[in-house]
C-alpha cells in the first residue's frame, strides 16, 4: 500500500504526549510509519491544517451484538420506525437505527463518529458462534466481546469447591473455545440465583442457591484467574444491586473484596447511590466517596454508563435486573437464560428530564467524570444502549467541556437534583486532550489493545480529524475524515470504502489437564456436543488478530 | 464454481457429531457412517432424522435451466441476475431452509434489488413474532428446560410425532443437574384436542375445545390470579382440568411452555401467543416460567435471526425505498402476490407455487421466478431459471440454528456434484452488484 501523510493538523495523540501538536503524521500499509528520509515523497497527502487529529475512538463497553442485541432489534420495530432510514449507496449496505441498530448500521454510525474499535461486553459463550457472525455484518469497526463467567454453573461449582486451578483453565479454555477477549462478570451469582427460582442475590456473602459460593468468592476467583492468565484486559464487572438505592455499600465492598487485584468496573454509574434501598425517594448520589477510593487506588478502573435523556432501550445479562426494570417501566419484556452460563433482560425505557430518578442518575455519571482524577482510568461510555445510545456521545462532550452548557440543563431537570448532588458545585471542565483520553487512548490501555487509541509509530492508522469548532457537539457529531486501518472509511459523514474490521480474542493457554473433566461436565449439562461448542478462526471478521497475553506479569 | 464436502472415497467413513435439521430439534449427536459416497447409516438418528439423512441424493437432474432447458450454471446465474436486477418490484422469498450463510448472501440480494423480503411461512408464524413485538418473552435455551424443568407443557402439539427426540434430549426424560430422575423429576401436560397417539404419556391432559386456544389460555391465566371464573363464561377446556393445570403451575419452580401451531386458525394465532405470554410474565412474580415456540425444521430459526441483524426486522421486510420497512400482511409473501405486485420472484428453497393461495399461485406462474432447491418442486418446474443445490448439512458446511437459537456447525459428509445454496447465491449477487 502506499505511503499516505497527514499534513500540518493539530495532533491530540495523549499515549504519545502530544497535546495539540502541530505535526505530519504517516502511514503505510494501515500502519502508523516513521516520516520518510529526503528525497521520498507520499503518493497521498491529506491536509488537516487547521483541524484536530485524533487516533480513532476506542468504545470499550456497548452491546452491538449477539442474541440479546438481536432478540432486542426483533422486539422493537416502533423504535426503528422512528428513526431516521439507514439507506443503502453503491457501496453500503441499508439498515435500521434507533437505540438498537442493525449490524451494517452500527459499523456506519460508529465510523461516522470516528469511532473505530467497539468490544461487546456481555456474551453467553454459547452465542460466541451466533456473535461472531454479526461482526461479519458489522462493518469497518475492530470488534471483541467479553463472556459472561460470573453465573457460569463449571466455573462457580470449581470455585465452590475450593479448586481455584480448576476454573482457571476453565477459563482459559472457554476464552479460546469462543475466541473472546475477556471475562465479564455479572451481578456475581445472582442471575443464578434467579433462574433457581429466587428473586436475587444482593450482599457479597449471601451463598448461590445449591453451592457453597457467594459473590465475593467469584469476583475473586475470576479476577485473579484473569491475572493468572495473563489477559490484556483485566476482568470487567458489573456490580451486584445495579440501579438500587443504596447500592454505593455494595460497590466499595466489591472493590474491597478484590483485595488489590486489577479490575474495570463497568457502567458505575448505575452502581453509585446511596440512599434506603426500600425508599426510592432517600434516592442521592454517592460519588463523591466513591471517586475517592478511585483515586487511590490505580490497579481499578471505571467506565462510566452515562444517562442521556430520550428514549432507548436496556439490556443485560443481569437476568433479575431485566425483571425489576419491567415492573419499574411496566414496558414489554424479553427475558432470555442460557443453559449453564447466562441470564438476560430486556425493556424499553425512556429517560426524562423531569424524572427525578433520571435526572439524578445523568448527573451522576457526569460527576464521575469530574471527580476521578485520572482520565486513563475513566472509559467513555452510555453503556450503549442502555444509559443511551452511542450516537449520543457528542452531546457528552459537550457536556463535560462547557459547564456553563451543563448548567444550563442542570436548572432545567428535575430541581432536587441540585440537592441530592454536588453536580452545581463542580466546575471542571474537559480539555481536547482529556477526550482524547477517555474516548480512545484511556480505553485502549485498559483494554490491552497496544495499536489501538494511539498514532505512534507500529499503531494502526486508526485516525478521526475533526474540525476545530467551538460548539463541541457539532465538531464530534461530523468528523471531517475518519481513516481505519489507513483507508479512508469516512469523508465529512459520508461512508466512503466498506473495509470488514477484525475480530481481536486471546489465546491464553490453559492447563489442558483439566480437558476430561470439562468434557464430562459438558456432556451432562449442555444440549450440543463437546465437540460442536468452540469456534474457530473460519468465524472470525477478516480472519481475526489476537491479542498477547502476558503470564509473566501474573502479580503487579 | 466448484462443488462442495469431503473427497469421496470407497472406504467407510465415521462422521461423528453431525447436526440433523430434519424437525428443529438440531440433534448434533449424529454417527454417520459414509461408504462411497453415500451415508449408509444415521447413527443416533430419529426416523426422521434417519430418513432426512439417508434420502437418496438429487441424480440425473441438470444443475441449471433455463425456461426448462438445461444450461451452464454460468448462463443461469446470468439470466437470474438479469431478471431479478430488471425488475421493478421483485420478491425474495423462503431463506428458512438454508443455512445462515447463504440467508446473509440472499438478504444481500435483496437490499440490492430493493426488493420484498419474506420469510414468515406459514403465515402464524409471522403472528407469533408480532405478539413477540407487543408483550416481549420469556425464553431459555433448552438445555435450561432440560437441567431445571420439574413442568413441562405441550400446547397443542405433540412431540412424539413432530419432534422424535425432543423429549429424551431436552424435555421429558432428559436428565440434568437439577433433574437427575429424568421424567420422574418433572410433570408433564398435553393441551390438545385429542390425547396423544406417541406415548407422550402426560400426568395431565386438559381436552382444548376446537379454536379455543385464546379461552383456555385466558381462562388459566385468571385462576392463576385467583379469580373465580363466572358461571356461563367460556373457559375453552373443562374448568377442573384447567384448575389441575393451574395448581400445577403454582406447585412448580420452573415451567415451561412448548406452544405449538395449536388449534386456532391462522388470523387468531398471535393472540394465542400474546395470551401465553402475558401468563408466562404473570408467574414470574413467584417463580421461573418461560414459553417457546415448538418451532419446525431446517433453519427457520437462522432466518429469523439474520434477516433481523441485518435489516432490524425478522421478516416482511420491503427494502424497495433503499431501506428496510416493515409491515407483515402489506410486505407478505403471498399478499404481495396475490395482490397482484411482484413482477420478478427469487425463491430460495421454499415451494410457494404448490403452498399458497389460489390468486397467489396464479401471479408467480405469470412473473420471472428464479428458484433455487435441493430437489424438483412445482415452484421449479414452473420458474425461468432453476438450479439444483447440494444438500446442505449432508454436503455443505454452515450454520444452523435450532429452534432455541442455539446455533450450530453442520458437519457435511458427502460429496456433492451440485453447488451449495451459498455459491449459487454469491453468483446472483455478483450479478446483481450486491455487496458481500
Amino acid at each position: 500500500m502506499t505511503l499516505t501523510r497527514i499534513r500540518g493538523g493539530t495532533v491530540h495523540d495523549p499515549a504519545n504526549n502530544r497535546d495539540g501538536v502541530v505535526m505530519d503524521l504517516w502511514f503505510r500499509d494501515g500502519v502508523m510509519v516513521e516520516g520518510p528520509g529526503p528525497g521520498e515523497l507520499p503518493s497521498r497527502t491529506h491536509d488537516a491544517s487547521g483541524l484536530v487529529v485524533m487516533p480513532g475512538g476506542v468504545d470499550m463497553h456497548c452491546h452491538i451484538a449477539g442474541p440479546k442485541v438481536n432478540l432486542a432489534r426483533k422486539m422493537r420495530p416502533e423504535d426503528h420506525r422512528e428513526a431516521a432510514p439507514v439507506r443503502r449507496t453503491p457501496i453500503t449496505r441499508s439498515g435500521t437505527a434507533g437505540s438498537v441498530p442493525s449490524t451494517f448500521a452500527t459499523g456506519y454510525l460508529y465510523a461516522g463518529l470516528g469511532y473505530t474499535t467497539a468490544v461487546d461486553a456481555a456474551i453467553p459463550p454459547l452465542a460466541a458462534r451466533h456473535t461472531h457472525e454479526e461482526f461479519h455484518d458489522t462493518p469497518i469497526l475492530d470488534k471483541a466481546f467479553l463472556i459472561l463467567m460470573g453465573n457460569n454453573y463449571y466455573a462457580l461449582k470449581a470455585i465452590a469447591e475450593g479448586e481455584y486451578e480448576r476454573a482457571r483453565a476453565f477459563a482459559g479454555w472457554l476464552l479460546e473455545s469462543s475466541r473472546a477477549y475477556g471475562i465479564k462478570v455479572v451481578n456475581p451469582g445472582g442471575v443464578e440465583a434467579w433462574k433457581s427460582g429466587w428473586n436475587n442475590i444482593h450482599s457479597l456473602d449471601e451463598e448461590v442457591p445449591h453451592l457453597p459460593v457467594t459473590p465475593r468468592m467469584i469476583l475473586r476467583g475470576l479476577a485473579q484467574a484473569s491475572m493468572d492468565l495473563g489477559l490484556p484486559h483485566p476482568v470487567h464487572i458489573h456490580c451486584n444491586n445495579l440501579g438500587l438505592p443504596g447500592n454505593a455499600a455494595t460497590t466499595i465492598g466489591t472493590m474491597e473484596a478484590l483485595e488489590g487485584r486489577r479490575a474495570h468496573l463497568a457502567h458505575i454509574q448505575f452502581h453509585s447511590y446511596g440512599g434506603e434501598v426500600s425508599d426510592q425517594a432517600s434516592f442521592r448520589s454517592d460519588v463523591p466517596r466513591l471517586a475517592d477510593w478511585i483515586n487511590s487506588h490505580p490497579e481499578v478502573s471505571v467506565d462510566v454508563g452515562q444517562v442521556l435523556f430520550g428514549s432507548t432501550t436496556s439490556m443485560t445479562g443481569d437476568g433479575p435486573l431485566g425483571y425489576f426494570l419491567h415492573q419499574v417501566t411496566g414496558r414489554k419484556w424479553t427475558s432470555a437464560d442460557t443453559e449453564m452460563e447466562a441470564g438476560c433482560g430486556i425493556v424499553p425505557i425512556v429517560y426524562k428530564e423531569k424524572s427525578f430518578v433520571h435526572a439524578l442518575q445523568w448527573a451522576i455519571g457526569l460527576e464521575w467524570y469530574l471527580l476521578v482524577k485520572d482520565p486513563w482510568r475513566v472509559g467513555m461510555s452510555t453503556d450503549h444502549p442502555n444509559g443511551a445510545s452511542f450516537v449520543a456521545y457528542p452531546e457528552l462532550v459537550a457536556l463535560l467541556m462547557d459547564r456553563g452548557y451543563r448548567r444550563d440543563v442542570l436548572n432545567r431537570v428535575h430541581p432536587r437534583v441540585r440537592e441530592r448532588s454536588i453536580l452545581q458545585d463542580l466546575d471542571r471542565e474537559y480539555t481536547l486532550q482529556e477526550i482524547a483520553i477517555i474516548s480512545r487512548a484511556g480505553p485502549a490501555r485498559l483494554l490491552g489493545l497496544s495499536t489501538k487509541g494511539h498514532l505512534g509509530v507500529g499503531a494502526d492508522a486508526d485516525i478521526t480529524i475533526y474540525n476545530s469548532d467551538r460548539d463541541r457537539r457539532r465538531m464530534f457529531e461530523l468528523p471531517r475524515m475518519v481513516f481505519k486501518a489507513g483507508e479512508l472509511v469516512v469523508d465529512r459523514g459520508e461512508i466512503r470504502a466498506e473495509s470488514r474490521g477484525l475480530t481481536w480474542h486471546v489465546c491464553p493457554g490453559y492447563d489442558d489437564g483439566v480437558l476430561p473433566d470439562i468434557r464430562r461436565w459438558f456432556e451432562s449439562y449442555y444440549t450440543i456436543r463437546f465437540r460442536n461448542y468452540p469456534v474457530d478462526d473460519s468465524c472470525l471478521s477478516g480472519g481475526g488478530a489476537v491479542s498477547p497475553c502476558d503470564r509473566g506479569k501474573r502479580n503487579p | 464454481m466448484t462443488t462442495s464436502g469431503p473427497r469421496a472415497s470407497s472406504s467407510l467413513n465415521l462422521i461423528s457429531d453431525a447436526v440433523c435439521a430434519r424437525c428443529g430439534c438440531a440433534c448434533d449427536d449424529i454417527e454417520l457412517l459414509v461408504e462411497a459416497n453415500r451415508v449408509r447409516e444415521a447413527r443416533n438418528a430419529c426416523p426422521m432424522g434417519a430418513e432426512w439423512f439417508l434420502a437418496s441424493p438429487e441424480a440425473g437432474l441438470p444443475k441449471a435451466l433455463i425456461g426448462g432447458r438445461e444450461a451452464s450454471l454460468d448462463a443461469a446465474v446470468a439470466e437470474a441476475g438479469r431478471i431479478l436486477s430488471e425488475a421493478r418490484f421483485p420478491l425474495v422469498h423462503g431463506l428458512a431452509n438454508a443455512t445462515c450463510e447463504a440467508q446473509r448472501v440472499a438478504v444481500s440480494i435483496a437490499d440490492r434489488i430493493g426488493a420484498c423480503l419474506d420469510t414468515a411461512m406459514p403465515l402464524h408464524r409471522g403472528l407469533s413474532g408480532m405478539a413477540f413485538q407487543g408483550v416481549g418473552e420469556i425464553h431459555c435455551s433448552l438445555g435450561e428446560v432440560k437441567n431445571r424443568a420439574d413442568l413441562v407443557i405441550f400446547w397443542g402439539c405433540d412431540p412424539g410425532r413432530t419432534h422424535p427426540r425432543h423429549g429424551e434430549r431436552y424435555s421429558i426424560g432428559a436428565k440434568g443437574l437439577f433433574t437427575p430422575l429424568g421424567r420422574q423429576s418433572r410433570r408433564i401436560a398435553h393441551v390438545d384436542l385429542l390425547p396423544d397417539s406417541s406415548g407422550l404419556n402426560p400426568d395431565l391432559f386438559v381436552p382444548l375445545e376446537q379454536g379455543k386456544d385464546f379461552e383456555a389460555l385466558w381462562t388459566l391465566r385468571a385462576l392463576l390470579r385467583g379469580h373465580e371464573i363466572p358461571a356461563g363464561a367460556c373457559p375453552g377446556a373443562p374448568l377442573e382440568a384447567l384448575r389441575a393445570l393451574s395448581d400445577a403451575m403454582k406447585g412448580s419452580r420452573f415451567g415451561v411452555l412448548f406452544l405449538g401451531t395449536g388449534t386456532s386458525s391462522a388470523a387468531d394465532s398471535h393472540m394465542v401467543v400474546d395470551a401465553a405470554l402475558a401468563m408466562a410474565l404473570d408467574l414470574n412474580r413467584h417463580s421461573r416460567f418461560y414459553v417457546s415456540p415448538m418451532r419446525g425444521g431446517g433453519n427457520p430459526a437462522g432466518a429469523d435471526n439474520v434477516v433481523t441483524w441485518q435489516t432490524g426486522y425478522p421478516f416482511g421486510v420491503h427494502l424497495g425505498r433503499g431501506y428496510p420497512r416493515f409491515n407483515p400482511g402489506e410486505f407478505s409473501t403471498e399478499e404481495v402476490l396475490s395482490r397482484g405486485e411482484a413482477d420478478a420472484a427469487l425463491v430460495v428453497a421454499a415451494d410457494p407455487a404448490s403452498e399458497l393461495n389460489p390468486a397467489a399461485r396464479k401471479h408467480l406462474a405469470e412473473i420471472g421466478v428464479v428458484a433455487l432447491d435441493y430437489g424438483e418442486t412445482e415452484t421449479t418446474r414452473s420458474a425461468r431459471v432453476s438450479f439444483m443445490l447440494a444438500p446442505y448439512g449432508l454436503a455443505t458446511p454452515g450454520t444452523i440454528y435450532r429452534m432455541d437459537d442455539v446455533s450450530l456447525p453442520a458437519r457435511p459428509a458427502v460429496r456433492s456434484a451440485y453447488p451449495s445454496a451459498e455459491e449459487v447465491l454469491r453468483g446472483i449477487a455478483r450479478a446483481v452488484g450486491a455487496l458481500p
